[in-house]
């Protein structure tokens, strides 16, 4: 697809120059009329605009392809895993893929890798899939990008699902990408909201781009599956119905051995509350001052009964607190029910990692600071006076 | 040794907004910057590069004519040799067609033991150039790295997790693509500011890589945005000031139960 020109028609009126998103395009400076840069993504925004008819989208044959795709059909999900477990993120797609799958109409299946791990099955039923189908193999015992691209393309390569969904966790975005080139497909990386163009069968994925500055529609038009990753967090998962079940489908793969050798697996967080899957959070940022001040944190996480400790970057960036605990762009995505934040400003990227909680409440000196646009209960005021405050009245 | 890393020049994203009445991105007085997780990438070559004698850095950028900049950036700091992948024919590429553009650049060069990315690009955000550019190579990739140490044509990686890491061997060739932790880039040497302004740069054309045209730019990608807009502008409740910390403390707390929430 790209933009077309008729510089006979072109009165250079400008319109079609200010309605562009991406600044592709400009007025000539010998005549006014229109020119295009490789900006353009062919969008088809200045197309509307245009009085004259200037500027049309000239359409690649892809009756080919369109036909190809029609033979795909069904949504799946990427089931992940780690040691056995059942990722969060796994749930959640199934309860917003269930909803897709409806509007459009087909199955929701979703794909489990690894090794002894048949009996997770049961639980993607009652979470919603139609159907599991199953890589069962000894080269998928730990997560390694490699094998796990090679099941899931054998498997999109046989099945052919119209649409492939996975976490964007560091499992989901290391070997998605993968798939993506061995299947030759779209995909989007870590969306924040999914619909459905049931009458197109197109998957409308919208993602935060430019660091949370913007968002974006993404869609993918000829090639399938369309696929993306999707953040943790963004969708709920739907109740369980205890007894559902369906239909599994077990594939055996001649994988080769991994290329890539686990030597060691170290956690991190042994003994803490992991920010990710947390119903509290109590968050510092750059006003908390110094690694020891993190201890009124914890005695308010403590008096919450147990809530998990987060940082913005600035408190990471200064070594006050190890880079797990970080919430936002480049760090995790948290949906907790209360998630309190103490001297943190407030800047997008931290935003985009924590607005969806429920109750957000912030505690932060400068009135001005922007976190209040987000908070539900702010508070002005020293967090050192504060936070003490507030943890001496939850004990009480 | 040889290694390759691909590093992209990126607007400063902090600086990006939308004009909320034509709904277009403001642009004006938008830096440009190499991407900072690149910056990463490429001191961990240049770390490599001190441990082991003999090794070449080479460093591949695809974009516009003035990416020239993050290349004389990348020399100064110590780089040995540099790409400029230039073309129109590459205008409108996603992350499918720009990885197999660069994997055509790399396929030019010597080939390498070693390809570095950073963990993303801070104006897209998707992290799936680096594993795409190591399917089209054939190489292994590992994602989110924040050391590595090599011995014997056998890198030994440290892969980060959501809560922890993993200790990971691989035969080289492989990809990595390289986390903010790993190490404090350094700043441009004199003398490398040096070569840098002496650096003359003939950019590698789509015909030059040998890559095929059915396979480049907008054309080629999958993907297609349709649409821009600001993020929806959350409202705030309400906030409280002025009074002493163990009143508004105390009356939190008393919201919080009365919701039922502690
Ligand atoms: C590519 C990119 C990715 C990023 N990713 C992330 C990310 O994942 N997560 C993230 O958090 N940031 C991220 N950032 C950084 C982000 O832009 C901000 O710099 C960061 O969030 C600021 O952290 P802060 O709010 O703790 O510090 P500051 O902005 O310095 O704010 C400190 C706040 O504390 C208040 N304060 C000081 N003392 C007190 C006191 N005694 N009592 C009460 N309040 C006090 C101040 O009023 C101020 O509002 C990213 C940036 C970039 C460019
Ligand atoms: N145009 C480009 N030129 C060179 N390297 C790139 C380009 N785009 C992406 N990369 C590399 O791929 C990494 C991930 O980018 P992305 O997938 O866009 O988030 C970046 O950190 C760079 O190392």
């Amino acid at each position: 697809m790209a933009l077309k020109i008729d510089l006979d028609l072109c009165t250079g009126c400008g319109a079609c120059v200010a309605t562009c998103p991406f600044g592709a395009l400009s007025q000539r400076a010998e005549d006014g009329k229109v020119d295009v840069n490789e900006a353009c993504t062919a969008c088809g925004a200045c197309v509307d605009v245009c009085p004259v008819g200037a500027l049309t989208l000239e359409v690649a044959d892809r009756s080919a392809m369109a036909a190809e795709a029609e033979q795909y059909r069904g949504l799946w999900v990427y089931a992940e895993q780690r040691a056995g477990q059942l990722q969060d993120v796994t749930l959640e797609l199934l309860g917003q893929g269930r909803t897709l799958a409806d509007k459009l109409g087909v199955e929701l299946s979703a794909v489990l890798l690894g090794h002894q791990v048949r009996g997770l099955g049961d639980k993607l039923f009652e979470y919603g899939a139609d159907k599991v189908y199953l890589v069962d193999h000894p080269a998928l015992e730990n997560y390694t990008a490699e094998p796990y691209a090679e099941a899931m393309s054998a498997l999109v390569r046989k099945y052919k699902p119209e649409a492939l969904l996975a976490g964007a966790t560091s499992i989901g975005r290391g070997f998605i990408a993968r798939v993506a080139i061995q299947v030759n497909a779209g995909l989007t990386a870590d969306c924040t909201e999914l619909d459905v163009d049931v009458e197109k069968r197109l998957l409308l994925q919208t993602r935060p781009a430019f660091g949370g500055n913007i968002m974006a529609c993404i869609v993918c038009p000829d090639h399938r599956p369309q696929m993306a990753t999707v953040r943790p967090k963004v969708f709920a998962p739907l109740a369980p119905v205890p007894g559902r079940t369906g239909e599994l489908i077990e594939e055996a793969l001649n994988l080769k051995d991994p290329v890539v050798r686990v030597l060691e697996t170290v956690n991190a967080m042994q003994n803490e509350v992991n920010v990710a899957g947390a119903e509290f959070i109590v968050t510092g940022g750059r006003g908390v001052g110094a690694p020891e001040n993190f201890k009124l944190l914890e005695d308010l996480a403590d008096a919450l009964g147990g809530a998990a400790i987060g940082a913005s970057r600035a408190a990471v960036d200064a070594g006050w607190i190890s880079s797990f605990h970080q919430v936002g762009q480049t760090g995790k995505t948290v949906r907790p029910k209360i998630y309190i934040a103490c001297g943190v400003s407030g800047q997008i990227q931290h935003l985009v990692g924590m607005s969806s909680s429920d109750t957000i409440i912030a505690i932060n000196k400068d009135p001005d600071a922007p976190i209040f646009g987000v908070a539900d209960i702010g508070i002005v005021g020293d967090l050192f006076q504060v936070v003490p405050a507030l943890t001496k009245a939850l004990r009480r | 040794m040889h290694i390759v890393v691909c590093v992209k020049q990126v607007p400063n994203t902090t600086q990006v907004r939308i004009n909320p009445e034509t709904n277009t991105l403001i642009r004006d007085g938008v830096e440009s910057i190499m991407n900072p997780f690149d910056e990463n990438a490429l001191e961990m070559a240049l770390q490599l590069k001190e441990k082991h004698p003999g090794t070449k850095v080479t460093v591949v950028t695809m974009g516009p004519p003035q990416a020239v900049d993050i290349l004389k950036e990348a020399v100064g700091r110590g780089a040995d040799a540099v790409v400029l992948l230039s073309d129109r024919a590459f205008a409108g590429s996603d992350t499918w067609a720009t990885s197999y553009a660069l994997s055509t650049a790399i396929g030019k060069l010597e080939k390498p033991d070693l390809v570095l990315f950073g963990k993303q690009a801070i104006d897209g955000d998707t992290a799936q150039v680096g594993p795409g550019v190591a399917v089209w190579l054939g190489m292994p990739c590992i994602t989110y790295a924040r050391a590595i140490e090599i011995a014997d044509g056998e890198a030994t990686v440290e892969r980060l997790y959501e809560d922890g890491y993993e200790k990971l061997a691989v035969s080289l060739p492989c990809a990595l693509t390289v986390l903010k932790e790993a190490n404090v880039p350094r700043m441009a040497s004199l003398r490398g500011k040096m070569a840098a302004k002496k650096l003359v740069i003939e950019p590698m054309t789509a015909e030059m890589s040998g890559a095929d045209p059915a396979k480049l730019g907008l054309n080629a990608s999958p993907t297609r945005v349709v649409k821009i807009f600001s993020p929806p502008p959350k409202a705030g409740g309400v906030k409280w000031q002025g009074e002493e910390p163990e009143v508004m403390a105390q009356r939190l707390v008393d919201l919080l139960r009365e919701r039922k929430l502690v």
